[in-house]
């Protein structure tokens, strides 16, 4: 069966434990997490989790399954089963010598980054996206060296009226 | 009511109705025990390791369903537990375990005695807390016994910092009678459709086979499940952990299946066309093969956790909730679909099935010169009329059990299924003794098995636990020395047991009775009198066969009909 990637949504109380519990579930029974993103929420008492892997068909059901069964989470779904919105951050400093500066300034535009700090020898540059987005720019410097990057890691939401509820 | 932290742990475990804890005091925990001593409710058994209060306490649950209750300290208190809830949570044993935590000023610190309880314990108990608020104590045991408790069960752990415990702070208390916690909600039963559905494809069964598990009697459905199979009268068949949920003695019971499983039960469930399986996890011990498992079967399954259907086996309807709730659902919708029962079909189907039973797999060669095992379990059974509660270890004296001991009742027969853990038989039977005072309680194991508890002769002593202990010695670990046999060309790396003590001197040292078997002539007449002896602990060390293997068996990873029959069905032996 081929693995496919899921986007995976939760919603944990947000107490001591609560994450170690979820990861721990993940290397004990042999899944991989690409990326994890977890913060607060409007309801102070619960934190919002989302996460990558990649999966077969039923390796994602008996995860489900298992996730929903941690004491900790309160509801989970699975985005990429139906239509969703997927958004992620990048931060990345730029090595730019003066000649670069305009080529850097162009790609940030072609890709409605922004350019939000600069120093004579770096620009540091903020782009929202979805992944293939993020990957495309990152791609697309060439012969300009980064200094470092950094990533929130995938978010995700339905799309129209369908929520991730507190009562299941 | 003012209480310190110490005195409502007290008061909670007395609102949950505990009658005993197993524990060992030490520094963290030295205020509970303060406020344990001044309180005259609960009985605190003082075990001499951890390990053997966790075993004691899941003993004490497995024979009476209430959830067995451990106090320890900190650091070595607790990391000594982690056997014990590993095989807890891996058997859906109910259990609270009470640890004490470095005071909160010191956590992280690396203070004396200090370890990470509650990520030590988090992937071997259903959950844990670890209580950082006084106010909060009282709260976070009531969740604990209800997630202890409901749906499938499981150990859960509190830590407690000592500071929370302290004797001279005092805060108001009272105790929740419910306790609401919206991230937990277990599985609500399916429907009477579903249920409908399942009832028609097992009246509709050409070639039917019921196979069971720990579910039933964890979720305490032997009488519907009784009901289910003498309404349909079809072949049942039971996993080591179901053993006594439906008597073993009827004639519709196969036998346990699975690796050391009877011919005709493992031969019954390949063939069969639909395969009922109640409060079972299809465990690889069960399976073998699992591209082979009930090739032509239709399979339904019932089981009281959703994360377990089509987890090893995809299954062709799945009802989801109470074992014995579902059951009695499925026995009214039976009712309706009972005219469709192929009464010749069935018919046929058990005339295939006694052809295998003829096989007599069991059959083991009798000798008046050296005492077989078996025997050593067919005797007791008969001694005791079936009716002891026998705990075990894990090894051949454990299949031995299971296949000669007939248990016609549930909660009668202990011993860790899933983790296989040396050392439980001995604590566990404390637990199941102190349960049941008047109760015949023996623990058979082996001379490998009993050494890793054996410290716990001493509670015995203390607290008067009439056990009987069964000591199969075959100078072998003796499972380990059956594959090193069949797998390893009879390369017996470390399985022989040098040094072994004189166990009737060892059980005296203890202050119990020491009785040595070792002629096949004199067995009954000293199986009889240690069982007679119904005040004191009574260690029989029975020096059996050194080279007798558990048949019949399937190899890892071979199918139900790949069996391995012993030497004494001459026509069929394969090993």
């Amino acid at each position: 069966m081929t693995e496919k990637r899921h986007i995976i949504s939760l919603l944990v109380e947000n107490e001591f434990g609560s994450l170690s519990r979820i990861a721990g579930l993940f290397s004990a029974r042999g899944y991989n997490i690409h990326c994890l993103n977890v913060a607060p929420t409007n309801d102070e008492s619960i934190s919002r989790m989302t996460l990558v892997t990649l999966c077969n068909d039923q390796k994602i059901n008996k995860l489900m399954k298992q996730l929903d069964k941690l004491v900790d989470v309160v509801n989970v779904k699975d985005l990429t089963e139906e239509t969703h919105i997927e958004r992620e951050m990048l931060l990345v400093k730029l090595k730019c010598k003066k000649n670069q500066r305009d080529e850097v300034k162009r790609l940030t535009d072609i890709f409605r980054a922004r350019i939000i700090d600069v120093t004579d020898t770096t620009y540091t540059i903020e782009l929202t996206g979805a992944t293939e987005k993020i990957l495309a720019f990152i791609n697309s410097f060439g012969q300009i060296k980064i200094i470092e990057m950094v990533r929130s890691g995938t978010l995700g939401i339905s799309r129209g009226i369908e929520s991730l509820e507190v009562n299941k | 009511m003012k209480l310190s932290g110490s005195e409502i742990i007290i008061e909670c475990l007395k609102k949950e109705g505990v009658e005993f804890i197993f524990g060992y005091p030490g520094g963290a925990v030295l205020h509970i025990y303060d406020a344990l001593f001044k309180s005259k409710n609960i009985k605190h058994v003082l075990v001499r390791h951890e390990q053997g209060a966790t075993h004691a306490a899941d003993g004490y649950a497995r024979a009476c369903g209430k959830p067995g209750v451990v106090l320890v300290t900190s650091g070595p208190g607790i990391t000594n537990c982690v056997t014990g809830l590993a095989t807890a949570h891996m058997d859906s044993i109910p259990m609270i375990i009470i640890s004490g935590q470095v005071s909160r000023q010191y956590v992280g610190s690396d203070a004396f005695q200090e370890a990470d309880a509650t990520g030590i314990t988090r992937p071997v108990t259903k959950h844990n807390f670890l209580i950082d608020s006084r106010e909060s104590i009282a709260e976070v045991f009531k969740k604990a016994f209800t997630i202890a408790t409901t749906g499938r069960p499981g150990p859960v752990l509190i830590d407690i910092p000592k500071d929370l415990t302290d004797p001279s702070v005092k805060i108001p208390f009272d105790y929740p009678k419910k306790v609401n916690i919206r991230s937990y909600n277990p599985a609500k039963n399916d429907s009477k459709e579903k249920i409908d559905q399942a009832a028609e494809i097992i009246c509709n069964a050409r070639r039917p086979m019921i196979y069971t598990g720990g579910g039933v009697i964890l979720g305490k459905a032997h009488i519907q499940l009784q009901k289910l199979v003498k309404k349909l009268g079809y072949p049942i068949t039971s996993t080591l952990m179901g053993l006594g949920g439906y008597p073993c003695s009827d004639s519709q019971f196969l036998g346990m299946l699975g690796m050391h499983g009877t011919y005709e039960a493992n031969m019954a469930m390949h063939d069969c066309d639909v395969l009922l399986a109640i409060g079972a996890r299809f465990d690889d011990r069960v399976t073998g093969d699992t591209s082979k498992f009930c090739p032509s079967a239709k399979i339904i399954h019932i089981d009281v956790d959703p994360s377990s259907i089509s987890k090893i086996i995809e299954v062709d309807l799945s009802l989801v909730g109470e074992t014995s709730k579902i059951l009695r659902t499925l026995n009214n919708s039976i009712d309706l679909y009972k005219k469709n029962i192929k009464t010749n079909s069935i018919k046929k189907w058990w005339g295939k099935i006694n052809k295998w039973k003829a096989t007599k797999c069991l059959s083991y060669k009798k000798s008046n010169k050296i005492i077989k095992p078996q025997s050593v379990i067919e005797k007791l059974y008969e001694i005791t009329k079936g009716n002891a509660y026998v705990t075990s270890d894990v090894g051949q004296h454990q299949m031995w059990v299971a296949q000669y001991y007939k248990f016609d009742k549930p909660n009668r027969w202990i011993n860790s299924g899933g983790l296989g853990t040396m050392g439980f038989g001995l604590p566990a039977a404390m637990g199941v003794q102190l349960a049941y005072p008047k109760s015949e309680v023996v623990c058979v194991t082996g001379e490998a098995s009993i050494l890793m508890c054996i410290q716990e002769l001493a509670t015995c002593l203390q607290y008067r636990l009439p056990i009987k202990i069964i000591n199969l010695n075959n100078r072998y670990m003796g499972m380990v020395r059956q594959w090193q046999e069949f797998f390893y060309e009879g390369r017996y790396a470390m399985s022989y047991m040098e040094a072994i003590p004189d166990f009737t001197q060892l059980a005296n040292s203890f202050g119990h009775v020491g009785i040595k078997i070792e002629k096949p002539s004199e067995l009954e007449s000293k199986m009889k009198e240690a069982l007679s002896i119904k005040n004191r602990l009574v260690f029989v060390d029975v020096i059996t066969d050194q080279k007798e293997n558990v048949y019949p068996m399937i190899k890892s990873g071979q199918a139900h009909n790949e069996m391995h029959l012993s030497p004494t069905n001459k026509d069929t032996e394969l090993a």
